[in-house]
């Protein structure tokens, strides 16, 4: 966990220094439409760091975008095991990845769906599902993400394979999906 | 070992009644339709049957040719006896002559045959295009009428009268009322299709409120029939509508942060209990039926959903594992201290009270199988009712005799019924289609 932190903060300063460059105001609106500045041109512009902030949070979203692509935030199912919604170590990246990304983006938002198999019922599951996705964004919210980010709903049972025979079959259903948002 | 008296089948198939509903309006991702009734086919199958069972004989009614639907009064009648489990209706085959009149009776041919019921009776062409529907039920043993029934109504209200005939020979014979002429809501899922049905009891004239390519759950009627709660993904979350049946006015009275679910109307229609989240785990409400006035009721860590109100409209029941697992509580509407309502049994959630307030009935996890339960809240007895390992969601007819709840066979999702006492059991299933989350209506209104 600590580990992780450590990634946060590091790639938190990193996205800092990249922020801190656009020279003309006149051009946020343009910045949208055109190709982004690449982070090297920006970075040779450092004389006029921090001249305007709101001008940083437009080349974020952006670069955000070509981020959200990246292999290491593609993966965005966490899977869980039976009556549980305890978040498997081999989920600690993942979860951690996404972090990092929502600790440097505040104004992107991410819905966590949270679904179980079918055994037992829609309402009771629909509990349980939940239950899972307040577990990921619990692990969220301790790697510095904001509550204002997350929403936390629940599919529970209704996006289910129907008539599994097996755990192997089970196990796909046991999963909270992360969804961003706009 | 109980006697099982009678082992039946039948198979009904959809007549070509439509309710007389205003016109729906569209809106969103959702569909209005009227029935289409070659979709909604739904086969009864009955097994079991009360250990004393009434005879009855219930004769073919004169008929106009031109009266609607396949099944005959007499049939409809008949299978609404059967199925109750509480009568056996007598092949009539051997008597050499049917009376069409109480003049015509000869008591001593239905006598010979044990019945001590007799019903007779014939349907008339009525102005303006109208039924005149009368049925005589004589009491055998004592040679007197015991009923007399007319009804005159459109065509649309054949089955309906059938079923209100029904409930009262039900009721004459067995001193309880019937739930004949009653309505069913319940969710199908064909493919990436949900929709949110209404029928008849039995199945017939099934009538699609909702559909939607994401899912539906937990409908719930209002006490007076009029609206109906229901929880829909359309907005990818589970939101809370009210809807009103006649007018198709829709509301979402239930949208906040986090999931919106578990409708429950309170007694006098007034105010739902829903299950909220917000940020964390699920936690019981009050709403106004208006969405208005939230609010908490339960305040826990833990998971409480699945509310139900008490019948006095005093307490919520509802699920929680705040015991570890999944048990009834109850607690009272205005918030407070709640208190364990089961014991027996590692893991009960679901419940639902009779409408007569002497049962609650839920769902127990039985090594593994998910079965119906219910227990007398008199004496405190529990009894498992159903035979599935997947049953869930238990509904009482307004009579309080039965229960119907949806389990699987076959792999596929289907509707079933159970007598309170365990001894009847029927199922009804929709040819194609998954089918589940079942919620019995209130008792309807007769015809005028």
């Amino acid at each position: 966990m600590n580990n992780n932190i450590w990634k946060i903060a590091a790639l938190a300063l990193v996205l800092t220094a990249c922020k801190s460059t656009p020279m003309n105001p006149a051009k946020v609106e343009d910045s949208s439409v055109t190709k982004p500045i690449s982070n090297s041109q920006n970075n040779g512009n450092d004389g006029s760091a921090g001249t305007n902030k709101i001008d940083i949070k437009t080349v974020d979203v952006d670069s955000g975008k070509d981020q959200l692509s990246a292999a290491e935030l593609a993966k965005r199912q966490i899977f869980f095991d039976y009556d549980s919604d305890a978040i498997r170590a081999e989920y600690k990246d993942l979860v951690a990845n996404h972090a990092k990304y929502l600790a440097a983006h505040p104004q992107t938002k991410v819905v966590l769906q949270g679904n179980t198999d079918e055994r037992g019922t829609h309402e009771y599951n629909l509990a349980l599902g939940q239950r899972r996705s307040v577990a990921v964004k619990n692990a969220l919210n301790v790697l510095g993400v904001s509550d204002s980010q997350i929403e936390t709903v629940s599919y529970g049972e209704e996006r289910s394979k129907q008539n599994c025979a097996d755990d192997d079959c089970f196990q796909h259903d046991r999963r909270v999906d992360v969804v961003y948002g706009q | 070992m109980m006697n099982i008296l009678t082992m039946q089948t039948a198979k009904n198939h959809l007549t070509g009644i439509r309710w007389m509903l205003s016109t729906f309006f569209c809106t969103g991702v959702l569909v209005w339709m009227f029935a289409n009734p070659a979709q909604a086919a739904l086969e009864i199958e009955i097994s079991g049957g009360s250990a004393v069972q009434i005879p009855i004989a219930i004769l073919p009614l004169a008929e106009p040719a031109n009266a609607p639907g396949k099944s005959r009064i007499h049939e409809i009648i008949s299978n609404d006896l059967k199925g109750s489990g509480m009568f056996r209706v007598l092949n009539t085959s051997g008597v050499p002559s049917l009376p069409a009149t109480a003049a015509q009776i000869k008591y001593t041919d239905w006598t010979a045959l044990k019945a001590q019921g007799l019903s007779i009776g014939d349907v008339q062409q009525a102005p303006n295009g109208n039924l005149k529907i009368n049925v005589q039920v004589m009491d055998v043993l004592r040679q007197t009428p015991l009923l007399q029934s007319t009804y005159t109504v459109a065509p649309s209200q054949y089955r309906h009268v059938a079923h209100l005939i029904a409930d009262q020979i039900y009721e004459k014979f067995t001193g309880q009322p019937g739930a004949f002429a009653t309505r069913i809501a319940y969710v199908t899922k064909a493919g990436k299709r949900f929709t949110l049905q209404i029928a008849d009891y039995d199945g017939f004239n099934a009538q699609t409120l909702v559909s939607s390519n994401e899912p539906i759950i937990s409908p719930a009627w209002a006490p007076d029939g009029s609206k109906m709660a229901y929880v829909s993904f359309e907005k990818k979350k589970p939101i809370v509508f009210v809807q009103s049946l006649y007018t198709g006015e829709r509301k979402a009275v239930a949208n906040f942060k986090g999931n919106n679910s578990a409708p429950a109307w309170s007694p006098d229609g007034s105010k739902l209990a829903v299950v909220l989240t917000y940020g964390a785990n699920s936690q019981i409400y009050t709403i106004s039926a208006d969405g208005a006035n939230l609010q908490q009721v339960t305040k826990s860590s833990s998971i409480d959903t699945e509310p139900a109100f008490s019948r006095d409209g005093q307490y919520i029941y509802f699920s929680s594992d705040r015991g570890g697992r999944p048990q009834i509580y109850k607690v009272p509407v205005s918030g407070g201290s709640p208190s364990r309502v089961t014991f027996e049994g590692g893991y009960n959630v679901s419940p639902r009270f009779s409408p007569d307030g002497k049962y609650l009935t839920y769902i127990r996890n039985d090594g593994g199988s998910f079965k119906v339960a219910v227990q007398d809240l008199g004496s405190g007895d529990v009894k498992l009712l159903s035979t599935g390992s997947q049953d869930e969601s238990p509904s009482f007819a307004p009579n309080s005799r039965t229960i119907m709840y949806a389990t699987r066979v076959g792999g596929k999702g289907t509707l079933a019924t159970v007598a309170v006492d365990g001894l009847v059991r029927q199922r009804l299933s929709e040819a194609g289609g998954d089918i589940r989350e079942p919620a019995w209506g209130p008792a309807q209104a007769a015809p005028k």
